[in-house]
């Protein structure tokens, strides 16, 4: 057998990317149990990290771009690792300093982004065209919200449709809101879990700067991604505004009286937790109550929900952007799992699973068993 | 009094102050201080040497007040407060600066350090300028001990101190001593029968004419101080007349009614009159209101109706007993983690996941099965596995390595492969088999044909994916020397709970001014060399409640807290502190806050002269009264005003 030796100086090029929680794994392997990727492949997780440990890491290894950011494995790792920095520390490497490759389509959707500010490569002038015939305002200094879509809900005709329903539903809870005039960008929380860390950089200076000259104080969101994103990654560099995701607000409104749903969807729906605020955040209650103050709503639960719940494989990494093989897709399990309960409608509320989830339907061929819909598109239909 | 004289002496510590202080620049800043004689430097002031050289200083310059600047006074104050007095001086005439823990340690700027040093020895210096002789007075000591917690810490200390001619009141809140030990079966390396090497302590201890017993009673309350405490325990009423019952058990026979059996975890069942198991000590028997149908509904009372030697009391009250005490050792235990939050081990949802207390329970001759290894159906597992771990090393539970679990995994694996035929899967993290024996049994165990699976699983699941998982409990985890997923289809699965603190730990520990650690567990005076002492002088803690351990490492430790004891009992007397407040009484105004306030009711007000007066002998000198009197009037001694005034001035030179 080769013997090996500790490579230091790779083990400290990650460190300093920001992979210092590398240090304290005790190779216990909880993680790799853990992990959704060993449903579907191969992914000894904790391996991994030691090789991380002992500097013997090939930036050229696919499974560096694995991990989907999902946070099982953090939520309960025995010793605290932030497995997740140490992921993006080790694409840090990557991207920033140049070892290794990133896949293709992550780098296209990098250069989409950095280019005209959205992974879809389409021109910023036309982000805001989905709000043209819905009388939508654009925000002005007084406005309550500021309402910040995410750049799929805004370009993609395939899930537009989540948008107009937020907007129908806060009209009619009289909720004050108004839309980014211009120069606004993607938010770019996957793309700095992915490693690109100056692009990120860029991306939120540029909104930052939007948001203040505009007078922003709260930001409305309907993507959890960029929820994580104002809350947690744009007070580094100077960017504090109150972040609510549109489900928080609706289930305020609830709870205060100013929203009731009135109208019966006599439905039998289960719910998808989304990984970025659910595990990250806690974000388990709000959905649900806003489902079950439908009148005429089921709700019922997959096996594994909440804090067990199972990623769709979009995460918060980068992930969406790449082709994951057939047999290797999460979104397929999570279905098998949404389609035991029987439930005819699966209920998600972020952009990245609702991608994932109409793909697998449409593969699956399950179209006619059970659809995806947003949790806002059942409140509105409750909506008279 | 003579001019002040003082000499300062700056420590070195090895390089633990000279790596980061400068040292003569800082004696020579000394020497340049008011009243200043001399000023010197040393390598270790607390050795021979060092002690020797301030000594003869005191004795050839007439010094009359000593500054040493070195290390905390916790660890060395009575060192020089020795040395000084060895040489003619009153102890209190010393004032030592802490350059170590509040400078040399904290920063790694040795500019910094070094002007940090001199406001320290500055600051001490100009204190000490103010300094008065006081006084210390010696009390007796009380020979009676107060011993809380009836475990085998417990009862070891007792039977230590009562052997030796002294009296011990040992308290224990449940209805028997035995504490934790007396549920297991077997205790490992040796594999000893648990009940056979602890029945016959208990018995000891129960029998004891220095040992009064107070089972099923707790502490209330706890004044005074080192050699004379006070304490008020609480008798629960058991509503059975101790000086009548033989425990001849036929109440518990005839009595009707039943409740699930604490001393079994709810595994079996036992009577509402009931011992919590056979070999109970004492063998008096308790009513449980909560299921006593007579408490409940005013009707039954069979148990009294068979009871010859009318022993049986329903009217029986809690009684509060004071006794009076000169030490105190607290063993109160531990609790064991309830593994229910962490969900995916499907603790309390699937069947057959037991902890690893139920566990000893089902496999003793008096449990719940009759020591048989069985299913939830009857039937005899294939298979099982014991998950370690659980609750300990890990950041979302308790941190520490609970230390016993990797040991009585091994005893288990030894009692299911002597009992059944069944396959046994360790799945641990690390073994860690430390102690005499340990590792022995290791090998004796691996020997035994037990499956070892490095690897902490992430779920037991019981959805099936073939023919042979069907019915079967699934351990999924990685086994992380072969870097592979596996899935192990047992029976039954065994938790190897952590040990944690008390749930009212807290109220313990303030009950006895005992403090407490980030984990809950009771923190000893000196985490080495101090293990058994308290921050109260006279509290000593063993056992569990310091923090998990083994049987030996318990008794070791309760026989250290008795030694303690015993020495103090031998010596006969305390020295109290002379740091005490005193009031004055032309200033007094006698508005008695000061009496409400202070937390050791060492402050009396003297009706006839319309002032307070302090007790100097319950004193603590803990300054809430001085800082409380609207007039004044109460100095502390050793931390006048003018020496703390003193004390600032120099810090801030």
């Amino acid at each position: 057998m080769e013997a090996i030796s500790p490579l230091k100086e790779t083990t400290d090029i990650i460190l300093e990317e920001g992979g210092n929680a590398l240090e304290l794994c005790y190779q216990c392997g909880l993680c790799t149990g853990v992990c959704p990727w060993n449903r579907v492949r191969d992914f000894t997780l904790r391996k991994l990290i030691h090789k991380t440990q002992m500097g013997q890491i090939d930036f050229e290894d696919e499974d560096l771009w694995r991990c989907t950011n999902c946070y099982a494995c953090v939520e309960r790792c025995p010793r605290d690792v932030q497995v997740t920095h140490i992921m993006r520390a080790m694409r840090r490497v990557i991207m920033e300093v140049g070892a290794g490759k990133a896949p293709e389509s992550f780098r296209i959707t990098v250069k989409n982004i950095a280019s005209v500010g959205n992974p879809l490569g389409e021109p910023p002038e036309k982000r805001m065209d989905w709000a043209k015939f819905l009388g939508v305002k654009t925000f002005t200094k007084g406005t309550e919200f500021l309402y910040f879509p995410c750049c799929y809900q805004a370009y993609d005709l395939a899930i537009q449709r989540v948008l107009r329903a937020a907007v129908y539903i806060m009209n009619k809870a009289n909720v004050d809101f108004g839309i980014p005039a211009s120069n606004v960008v993607c938010c770019g929380e996957s793309v700095r879990n992915g490693g690109a860390e100056s692009l990120w950089h860029n991306l939120a200076q540029t909104n930052i700067k939007a948001f203040a000259e505009a007078g922003v104080k709260k930001i409305l969101v309907t993507s959890p991604h960029c929820y994580l994103a104002f809350k947690n990654d744009y007070p580094e560099l100077g960017g504090n505004f109150e972040v609510v995701h549109i489900l928080q607000l609706l289930a305020q409104l609830i709870k205060e009286g100013k929203l009731k749903f009135t109208k019966e969807v006599n439905k039998k729906v289960t719910l998808h937790d989304t990984c970025c605020v659910g595990r990250r955040e806690g974000m388990y209650d709000e959905p649900r109550l806003v489902l079950t103050s439908i009148p005429g709503l089921e709700l019922v639960e997959m096996r594994e929900n909440r804090e067990y719940s199972l990623c769709c494989g979009g995460g918060c990494m980068g992930r969406i952007w790449m082709e994951t093989k057939k047999g290797e897709r999460f979104s397929d399990l999570r279905l098998e799992q949404a389609l035991e309960t029987g439930a005819s409608t699966l209920a998600v509320y972020c952009p990245y699973c609702m991608l994932n989830f109409d793909d697998t339907v449409l593969v699956m061929d399950k179209a006619g068993e059970i659809e995806i819909k947003d949790v806002l598109e059942l409140a509105s239909e409750a909506l008279e | 009094m003579a001019k002040p004289k003082i000499g300062v002496y700056v420590c070195h510590c090895g390089s633990n102050i000279a790596g980061t202080v400068d040292v003569p620049q800082v004696v020579e800043f000394a020497k340049g201080l008011d009243a200043v004689a001399v000023a010197r430097e040393y390598k270790f002031m607390c050795s021979d040497p060092g002690q020797s050289m301030i000594k003869d200083d005191i004795k050839n310059l007439k010094l009359n007040r000593v500054v040493v600047a070195s290390c905390s006074p916790l660890l060395h104050e009575p060192t020089f407060r020795h040395a000084v007095q060895e040489a003619g001086l009153n102890p209190y005439l010393f004032e030592m600066a802490n350059i170590r823990e509040h400078c040399s340690w904290t920063t790694e700027d040795h500019g910094e350090a070094t002007a940090k040093a001199k406001a320290l020895v500055s600051a001490a210096v100009k204190r000490v300028y103010h300094h008065q002789p006081l006084e210390t007075r010696e009390v007796p000591v009380n020979a009676n001990t107060l011993i809380v917690g009836g475990g085998i810490a417990g009862i070891q200390a007792a039977l230590e101190i009562a052997d030796a001619g002294h009296k011990v009141y040992l308290v224990e809140k449940d209805p028997s001593i035995g504490g934790h030990m007396i549920q297991f079966d077997k205790t490992f390396p040796t594999l000893d029968c648990s009940a056979c090497i602890l029945t016959p302590k208990m018995t000891a201890a129960g029998s004891h004419p220095n040992i009064e017993l107070m089972t099923y009673s707790e502490v209330e309350e706890i004044s005074g101080f080192i050699g004379n405490f006070k304490a008020k325990i609480r008798k629960k009423a058991r509503f059975v007349d101790e000086s009548k019952c033989n425990g001849c058990g036929v109440c518990m026979e005839k009595c009707p009614w039943k409740a699930d059996s604490e001393f079994d975890l709810g595994l079996s069942q036992r009577k509402a009159i009931y011992t919590p198991f056979p070999q109970a000590v004492p063998n008096i028997p308790v009513i449980d209101k909560e299921s006593c149908v007579y408490f409940l509904k005013g009707k039954c009372r069979a148990c009294e109706k068979f009871c010859e030697r009318e022993a049986i009391d329903f009217e029986q009250q809690d009684k509060i007993v004071e006794v009076e005490v000169g030490n105190i050792i607290v063993t109160t235990g531990y609790d064991p983690f309830d593994p229910t939050p962490i969900v995916k081990y499907g603790y309390g949802r699937l069947p057959n996941v037991y902890t690893g207390l139920e566990f000893e329970r089902i496999c003793n001759s008096v449990g719940p099965t009759s020591g048989k290894i069985v299913l939830k159906d009857g039937s005899e597992p294939k298979s099982i596995a014991i998950i370690h771990c659980v609750g300990s090393r890990d950041e979302n539970y308790h941190k520490y390595c609970s230390r016993v679990c990797c040991m009585y995994a091994l005893k288990y694996s030894h009692l299911i492969k002597e009992k059944t035929k069944a396959d046994v899967y360790q799945m641990y993290i690390d073994m860690r088999c430390f102690g005499k024996g340990y590792e022995e049994f290791y090998k004796r165990l691996s020997d035994e044909g037990v499956t070892f699976i490095r690897g902490k699983p992430a779920e037991v699941i019981d959805r099936a994916m073939s023919e042979e998982e069907k019915g079967k409990l699934i351990v999924v985890g990685e086994d992380t020397l072969l870097g592979t997923i596996v899935r192990v289809p047992v029976d039954m699965v065994i938790l190897c709970i952590a040990l944690e603190a008390r749930a009212d730990a807290k109220n313990v520990a303030q009950l006895f001014g005992i403090s407490q650690g980030a984990d809950g567990f009771f923190i000893e005076r000196h985490p080495k060399l101090d293990p058994v002492a308290t921050m109260t002088e006279g509290v000593f803690i063993a056992g569990c409640c310091q923090g998990p351990k083994d049987i030996p490492d318990t008794v070791a430790q309760a026989s250290a807290a008795a030694t303690r004891v015993l020495a103090l009992i031998s010596k006969g007397k305390v020295e109290l502190e002379a740091a005490v407040a005193v009031i004055d009484e032309e200033k007094c105004s006698g508005c008695r806050i000061c009496n409400l306030l202070c937390p050791y009711n060492a402050i009396d007000f003297i009706e006839e002269d319309e002032v307070s007066r302090i007790n100097e002998a319950l004193c603590k000198g803990c300054g809430t009264c001085v800082a409380a009197c609207p007039s004044a009037a109460i100095t502390h001694k050793h931390f006048t005003t003018e020496e703390i005034m003193a004390e600032i001035e120099g810090v801030l030179v």
